[in-house]
C-alpha cells in the first residue's frame, strides 16, 4: 500500500493523522458549510451583520418554508424529476441495445461506430446549440419537458454506449456461444442471457446519468424559457436574481436543489464511483 | 419472427447474425445522428450565414470569421479559455495529493472519502452560488479574511484583474474532487508486490512514488487529464451564474460569448455564434484527436 499506513509510523503519527483529517475536511468544505449555516440563519442576522457567528436563533424551518411558499421551487424540482427520470430510462435502454451490438458482433464499421459515440461525448455543447434549438422549435417542443428529454437521451447515449459496450466485452463470451448453439434467437440471448448480467452496469449508469442531467444548466437555458418546464438549476439561478441580498433564501434554495443528487450519491455510492472511475484502473 | 411463414422465418434464421447488430443499434444511432452528429455539420454551415434565428438566412462566406478575428471580445474570451485550460490542470496534481492523503485505513475513512468527493456531486449552479457568497464583498468569508490579513478589501468578482481567477478557483473545487476519486481508485488497484519490491530495493518516499507508484497510476492520470481538459474548455455554468461574463465582459469564455451572441439580449446572431462555436470545436478537436488515437491504440491491442 502506498503511502505507508500511518499505523506503521507509530502511535504519534497515527494520532496526528486522526486530528488533521477532520480539520482538513472542514477547510475543504468551508464554502458549503457556510451556505448550510446561512440557510438556517434568521434574516435579522444578515441585516445586523452577523454573517459568520453562531445564528442568533434556528430559522431553518422558516427559511425552507419561505423558499417553497414564495417561489416556484417546488415546480422546478418536479420538472427536474420529470426531465431526469425519463432521460435515465431512455439513455440506459438505448445504450443497452447499442452496447450489446458493438460488444458481441463483428461487422464492418464496428470500431468506427464505437468511436463515433466516444467522440460525441467530448464535443463542446455550443456547436450543437443553434441547430438543436432550431430542431426543437420546429418539432413544437421548445419550452417543454419532452424537448429537453429527447436531447438529453440522445446526448447521454454516447457515454452510456461506451460504458455498456466495455462492460459487455468483459462478460464471458462462452455464454452467448452456447446459447447460439442451442438455437436461441439473438433477441432472446440479449434479453435472457446478457441483460440479467448487466444489472451492476445499469445501476452505475443510472446514478451517473441522474446526476449529470439533474445538474445540467446549459440546455435548460437554451431549450426552456418559462416556469412550466424549467428545472431547478436554471430556476435557482433566476431566483438568485430576484432574491437580491436575501442570502438565507438563496442558501436554502441551493441546499434544496443539491439534495437529490447528493442523496442519490450516498445511497448508491458504490455504483456511482464504479461508473465514474471506469477506465481508471486498466488500459 | 416466430410465425411469419416458413420462408420468412427461414430467411431470418439464416441471416439474423448479420442483421441483428443493426437492429440493436438503429434507435441509438438515429437519436445520436439527429441530435449530435448532424447538428455539428449544420453549425458549420450556419457559421457561413447571417441569420437571426427566424428570418431568411443569407450566405456571407467567411464574413463571420473575418469579423471574429477583429473582435476584441473574442480575443478576451480566447485568452480566458487558455487561462482556464492551464490553471484547471492543477486539479490533476491536487487531486492526486488529496488521494494520497486519504489513502489510509483508519476508522471512518470511507465517510471522509465520500465527504471530500462531495463538491463534484452538486450542480455547478450551486457551486457558483456558494462561491459568489464566499467572494462577496463586505461579508463574504474570503473578503473578510483578506481584509483582516491585509487591511484592504478585494471584490474578486467585480475586479477585472481577479474575476477569471476567482471563477476558475470555484471550478477547481469540484474538479479536484473528481481527480481525487479517480486516483483513489487507481491507488486501490496498485500491485502491492511491486511496492514491496521497491521498498526492499531501498526506494522510499518521493523516489518510490515517482518510479513505482506513478507509472502504475497512468490510466487514472490519462482519464483525469481528459476530463479536466474537456471540463476547462466546456466551462459555461460558472461564468454564467457568477458574473454573466462581467465586469465589462472580462470573464467571458468562448462558450459563454457564443451563447451571448446567439441567444441573449444582445441579439440573436446565430451565424456569428455558430462561428465562435466552430472555433471552440476546432480547439477541442486537437485534444479529442489525441485522446481518441490513444484509446484506439488500446482497443487494437486488446
Amino acid at each position: 500500500m502506498f503511502p505507508t499506513p500511518v499505523q506503521k509510523s507509530g502511535p504519534l503519527a497515527s494520532a496526528a493523522y486522526q486530528i488533521i483529517l477532520p480539520i482538513a475536511l472542514v477547510i475543504w468544505l468551508l464554502p458549503l458549510l457556510g451556505v448550510a449555516v446561512t440557510s438556517v440563519r434568521p434574516s435579522g442576522d444578515l441585516a445586523a451583520g452577523n454573517y459568520f457567528g453562531i445564528p442568533s436563533s434556528f430559522a431553518g424551518v422558516e427559511n425552507y418554508k419561505a423558499v417553497f411558499r414564495d417561489s416556484p421551487i417546488g415546480t422546478y424540482i418536479l420538472n427536474s424529476f420529470k426531465i431526469t427520470i425519463p432521460t435515465v430510462i431512455g439513455a440506459v435502454g438505448l445504450s443497452c441495445l447499442a452496447g450489446f451490438a458493438l460488444a458481441v458482433y463483428r461487422f464492418k464499421g464496428n470500431l468506427a461506430l464505437f468511436f463515433l459515440f466516444v467522440a460525441g461525448n467530448f464535443i463542446p455543447f455550443q456547436i450543437l446549440m443553434v441547430p438543436v434549438r432550431d430542431l426543437t422549435l420546429k418539432l413544437g417542443l421548445y419550452d417543454t419537458v419532452t424537448g429537453l428529454v429527447l436531447f438529453h437521451v440522445a446526448f447521454q447515449t454516447g457515454f452510456c454506449t461506451l460504458f455498456m459496450r466495455n462492460f459487455i466485452k468483459g462478460l464471458p463470451f462462452a455464454l452467448i456461444e452456447s446459447a447460439r448453439v442451442e438455437g436461441v434467437s439473438e433477441w432472446r440471448i440479449f434479453l435472457h442471457v446478457v441483460l440479467p448480467l448487466m444489472r451492476p452496469a445499469i445501476a452505475a449508469l443510472s446514478v451517473l446519468i441522474f446526476t449529470f442531467v439533474w445538474n445540467d444548466y446549459f440546455w435548460a437555458t437554451v431549450l426552456v424559457q418559462g416556469q412550466s418546464a424549467m428545472p431547478v438549476t436554471a430556476g435557482l439561478n433566476s431566483l438568485n436574481g430576484q432574491w437580491v441580498a436575501a442570502w438565507h433564501l438563496v442558501s436554502a434554495g441551493s441546499i434544496v436543489a443539491a439534495l437529490p443528487p447528493v442523496l442519490m450519491f450516498f445511497l448508491m455510492q458504490k455504483h456511482f464511483i464504479a461508473g465514474l472511475t471506469l477506465g481508471a484502473t486498466k488500459g | 419472427m416466430m410465425s411469419n411463414g416458413s420462408t420468412a422465418s427461414g430467411f431470418w434464421k439464416r441471416n439474423q447474425r448479420q442483421w441483428a447488430p443493426w437492429l440493436f443499434l438503429a434507435p441509438g444511432i438515429l437519436m445520436f445522428l439527429v441530435y449530435v452528429i448532424l447538428p455539428i455539420f449544420q453549425s458549420i454551415w450556419i457559421s457561413f450565414e447571417d441569420w437571426d434565428g427566424l428570418g431568411p438566412k443569407t450566405w456571407i462566406g467567411f464574413g463571420n470569421y473575418i469579423e471574429l478575428f477583429q473582435d476584441e471580445a473574442f480575443y478576451t474570451s480566447l485568452w480566458n479559455n487558455i487561462l482556464w485550460l492551464v490553471l484547471y490542470l492543477l486539479a490533476v496534481p491536487a487531486g492526486l495529493a488529496i488521494a494520497l492523503f486519504l489513502n489510509q485505513t483508519v476508522a471512518g475513512i470511507r465517510l471522509y472519502k465520500s465527504l471530500f468527493f462531495f463538491p463534484f456531486v452538486i450542480s455547478q449552479v450551486v457551486v457558483g452560488l456558494i462561491f459568489t457568497w464566499f467572494y462577496a464583498p463586505d461579508f463574504g468569508l474570503l473578503s473578510t479574511l483578506i481584509k483582516t490579513l491585509t487591511g484592504t478589501e478585494i471584490a474578486v468578482l467585480a475586479d477585472e484583474r481577479y474575476v477569471t481567477y476567482g471563477i476558475i478557483a470555484a471550478g477547481l473545487w469540484p474538479q479536484i474532487a473528481y481527480c481525487m476519486i479517480l486516483y483513489l481508485t487507481g491507488l486501490n488497484n496498485i500491485n502491492p508486490e511491486q511496492i514491496e519490491a521497491g521498498r526492499m530495493d531501498g526506494a522510499r518516499g518521493f523516489r518510490l512514488f515517482w518510479n513505482i507508484v506513478l507509472p502504475q497510476l497512468r490510466p487514472a492520470t490519462f482519464i483525469a487529464l481528459v476530463v479536466t481538459v474537456i471540463g476547462a474548455l466546456r466551462s459555461f455554468d460558472l461564468v454564467s451564474v457568477m458574473t454573466a461574463g462581467g465586469p465589462y465582459g472580462s470573464s467571458r469564455v468562448l462558450s459563454f460569448y457564443m451563447y451571448e451572441q446567439a441567444l441573449s439580449e444582445y441579439g440573436y446572431r446565430m451565424g456569428y455564434g455558430a462561428a465562435i462555436a466552430v472555433v471552440l470545436f476546432v480547439i477541442m478537436m486537437v485534444f479529442i484527436s489525441i485522446f481518441l488515437v490513444r484509446m484506439f491504440r488500446q482497443e487494437r491491442n486488446s
